[in-house]
C-alpha cells in the first residue's frame, strides 16, 4: 500500500481533481455564502455613491483569466447599473475590449433603457500601459479624443466635459496583472487621491493587499470576493436573485469547496508518507 | 496492440459516437443567434445586428442557427479537450492546439500593436489629413499634424537599424532615451507610492481605543502588522551575522513569510481551481448541454 501510494502517478490525481471539481458543476449545488467586511466595503462604496455618480472600470484582463475576473466584473457593472451609475470602460490590456464587450452585453440585455453616450461610454484599448494612466490623470483628450467606435468624446454627453480621471467618483480596476492595480495605484489612487478599488486574481491578490486601506479603498480577491459580492448584491437587491447569470460566482464556490477538501487530504496524505518513508528509511 | 492503446481507443470511439448521435438529434453544439435590424430615427440607413441566443429561445422568431458560431463552439470545446489532454501525455492534439494559440495571440497583438501604436498614434497625428481621407474618417477637419510626434518616429526608425549589418550602434540611442525615461517615471512613482506610503501605513497606535473602550482586535492587528514588518525587514538585514538577539527575530521573520508565501499558494489554488471550474462550465453547459446556466 506504502509502494503503491508513494508511486502514485500524478495523472490519478488530475483525474481526482477534474472528478472533484466537475461532480459539483454537474449537481449544480450552491454554499450558502455571508459578504466578508472587506467586501462590503467596496459594495457599500459603490452602494453610498449618489446615483449618476461617474465610475471608470478599468477591465485589465483577458480570456486566459476571464473565469476568475469576469463574475467580478460583471457584479461590478450589474450593481453600477441598479444604482444608475454612469460607467466608463476602458482596457490597458490589447485583449481587454472583448472583455468590456460582454460587460456592456450584461447591460444591453439586462438594462435597456441604459443609453449608449448617456449612461455609458466604451473608450476601448489604447496602448503604452501605464503611460496610458499617467496621460489621462491630467489630460483624457491625449489619450482618448474617441470612443471605441470613433465618435469623438466632445458629442458624447457622459465624456463631453471629462477634462481628466481626476473628476470621476470611483476608479474600479479588474485586473490580472501588469499593466494593473499596481500601476493604478502607482499613477491614478495614491498621487491624485482618487477612490479606487479593485478585483484581482488569487495570485496577485497577497501583493495587493499592502495598499489597503489607504491607496486602496477596497478589494475582491479571486472568485471568493466575486461570490461574495454577488452576494451582497443579491441582499440589497433580490431581483438578482431570479438571474442565474448574476451568480456565476456563488456557482463556482462548491467545487472549489471539493476541490479544495481534495488537495488538503493529498497534502496531509503526502505528508504522513514523507514522515513514513523517513521512518522506514531510518530503521533500514 | 497493447491492452492500454486499445482501451483508450475504445473509450474514444464510445465517445466519437455518444457526440455524433447527440449532435445528430439536435440536444448538443449547435449556437443561435438573435437577430435584430437597427434603423435609426434621424437616418436611412438600416443594419442588421446578431447577439447570442440560448437555446431555450431557438425556434422564436427573430432567432435562427448560427453556421459560424456553431463551428466556433466546437472548435473551442475541442481545443480544449486537446489542451487538457496533456495531463496525460504529450501528443498530437495538445501539440496542434497550442502552436495555433501562439499563432494566434502573436498575430493579434502584432495587428493591434501596428494599429494602435502606428496607426492611431503615429501616423494619425503626423497626417491627420492622409488618416481622415483613407482609414480614419472620425478624425476632426480641425486636427493638423503635430510634428512633435516626429520624435518616436525617428526613435521608432532608429530601433530597426539593429537589423542593419553595420548600424546597430544606432539602436542604442533610443534604447537609452526608452530605459532612461522608464526608470526616472517609475522611480518616482516608485518611491511615493510604495516606500514613503507604505511606512507611513506601518505607523500605527498599538494600544486603540474605539469609543473610549479598548479595541483588542485592531490592537493585535496593529502588533502583529508592525512586529511582522519588523521581523521580515531584520531577516533581510544580511550585513550584520544573524546570531545572538537577531537570530529569533529573523527566525520569526521566517515564519512571517512563510505563513504570508502559505496564502499566496492557497489563493493561487482558488483561482487555478476557478478557471477549471470555468472551462468545465463552458463545456457541460455551451457544448454539451447537460446542465442550463442561463
Amino acid at each position: 500500500m506504502f509502494e503503491k501510494l508513494n508511486s502514485l502517478e500524478s495523472r490519478w490525481i488530475f483525474l481526482m481533481t477534474f472528478l472533484a471539481v466537475g461532480i459539483p458543476i454537474l449537481l449544480q449545488k450552491s454554499l450558502p455564502e455571508k459578504p466578508t467586511p472587506m467586501v462590503m466595503d467596496v459594495f457599500n462604496l459603490v452602494e453610498d455613491l449618489p446615483s449618476g455618480s461617474l465610475i471608470l472600470c478599468s477591465f485589465d484582463f483577458d480570456p486566459a483569466s476571464a473565469g476568475e475576473l469576469q463574475p467580478m466584473a460583471a457584479a461590478f457593472v450589474r450593481h453600477c447599473a441598479l444604482k444608475k451609475h454612469k460607467i466608463v470602460f476602458m482596457t490597458l490590456w490589447p485583449v481587454g475590449p472583448p472583455m468590456i464587450q460582454n460587460n456592456i452585453n450584461i447591460l444591453k440585455k439586462e438594462f435597456p433603457d441604459y443609453q449608449y453616450g448617456e449612461d455609458y461610454v466604451n473608450l476601448g484599448y489604447r496602448t503604452g500601459g501605464e503611460g496610458v494612466i499617467k496621460l489621462i490623470t491630467t489630460s483624457l483628450d491625449k489619450m482618448y479624443s474617441e470612443d471605441v467606435n470613433g465618435t469623438s468624446l466632445k458629442k458624447l454627453s457622459l465624456t463631453k466635459d471629462l477634462k481628466h480621471i481626476q473628476g470621476i467618483d470611483l476608479l474600479v480596476n479588474i485586473s490580472a496583472g501588469t499593466p494593473g492595480v499596481i500601476e493604478w495605484v502607482q499613477y491614478a489612487s495614491t498621487p491624485f487621491n482618487i477612490k479606487t478599488v479593485v478585483g484581482c486574481t488569487g495570485v496577485t491578490a497577497p501583493k495587493n493587499y499592502t495598499y489597503i486601506p489607504k491607496q486602496l479603498a477596497g478589494m475582491l480577491g479571486a472568485i471568493k470576493g466575486a461570490a461574495e459580492y454577488e452576494k451582497a448584491s443579491i441582499i440589497q437587491y433580490p431581483q438578482l436573485a431570479e438571474n442565474p447569470q448574476a451568480q456565476e460566482g456563488l456557482r463556482r464556490m462548491a467545487p472549489q469547496l471539493v476541490a479544495h477538501l481534495l488537495l488538503i487530504f493529498l497534502i496531509i496524505l503526502g505528508n504522513v508518507l514523507h514522515f513514513v518513508g523517513r521512518r522506514k528509511g531510518l530503521s533500514s | 496492440m497493447k491492452n492500454s492503446s486499445l482501451l483508450w481507443l475504445v473509450i474514444f470511439l464510445l465517445a466519437g459516437g455518444y457526440l455524433i448521435f447527440r449532435t445528430s438529434h439536435g440536444d448538443m453544439g449547435i449556437s443561435y443567434v438573435k437577430v435584430t435590424t437597427i434603423s435609426p430615427e434621424k437616418s436611412n440607413v438600416q443594419w442588421t445586428q446578431y447577439s447570442k441566443a440560448s437555446k431555450k429561445e431557438a425556434g422564436e422568431e427573430n432567432v435562427q442557427f448560427s453556421w459560424s458560431r456553431t463551428i466556433g463552439l466546437w472548435v473551442a470545446a475541442l481545443s480544449t479537450l486537446a489542451i487538457f489532454s496533456f495531463l496525460y501525455g504529450d501528443n498530437v492534439f495538445y501539440k496542434i492546439s497550442e502552436s495555433v494559440f501562439i499563432g494566434a495571440s502573436a498575430g493579434y497583438a502584432m495587428a493591434v500593436g501596428f494599429w494602435d501604436g502606428i496607426v492611431n498614434l503615429l501616423l494619425r497625428n503626423l497626417t491627420p489629413g492622409l488618416m481622415r481621407e483613407s482609414i480614419i474618417p472620425s478624425i476632426p477637419k480641425e486636427n493638423h499634424a503635430d510634428w512633435f510626434f516626429i520624435i518616436p518616429l525617428i526613435l521608432g526608425v532608429a530601433m530597426l537599424a539593429r537589423l542593419l549589418p553595420k548600424g546597430g550602434w544606432i539602436a542604442r540611442w533610443p534604447l537609452a532615451f526608452f530605459i532612461g525615461a522608464t526608470a526616472g517615471f517609475r522611480l518616482v512613482v516608485f518611491f511615493h507610492a510604495d516606500f514613503i506610503i507604505q511606512i507611513q501605513s506601518t505607523i500605527l497606535p498599538l494600544i486603540v481605543f474605539t469609543d473610549g473602550s479598548f479595541d483588542w482586535q485592531t490592537s493585535l492587528k496593529n502588533i502583529t502588522i508592525i512586529i511582522g514588518v519588523l521581523s521580515c525587514l531584520v531577516y533581510f538585514f544580511f550585513s550584520v551575522e544573524h546570531t545572538g538577539i537577531i537570530r529569533p527575530i529573523s527566525r520569526l521573520g521566517i515564519w512571517f513569510l512563510m505563513i504570508t508565501f502559505g496564502a499566496g499558494f492557497g489563493y493561487t489554488v482558488m483561482g487555478r481551481i476557478a478557471l477549471l471550474a470555468a472551462r468545465l462550465e463552458f463545456l457541460f453547459s455551451d457544448w454539451l448541454w447537460l446542465i442550463d446556466v442561463e
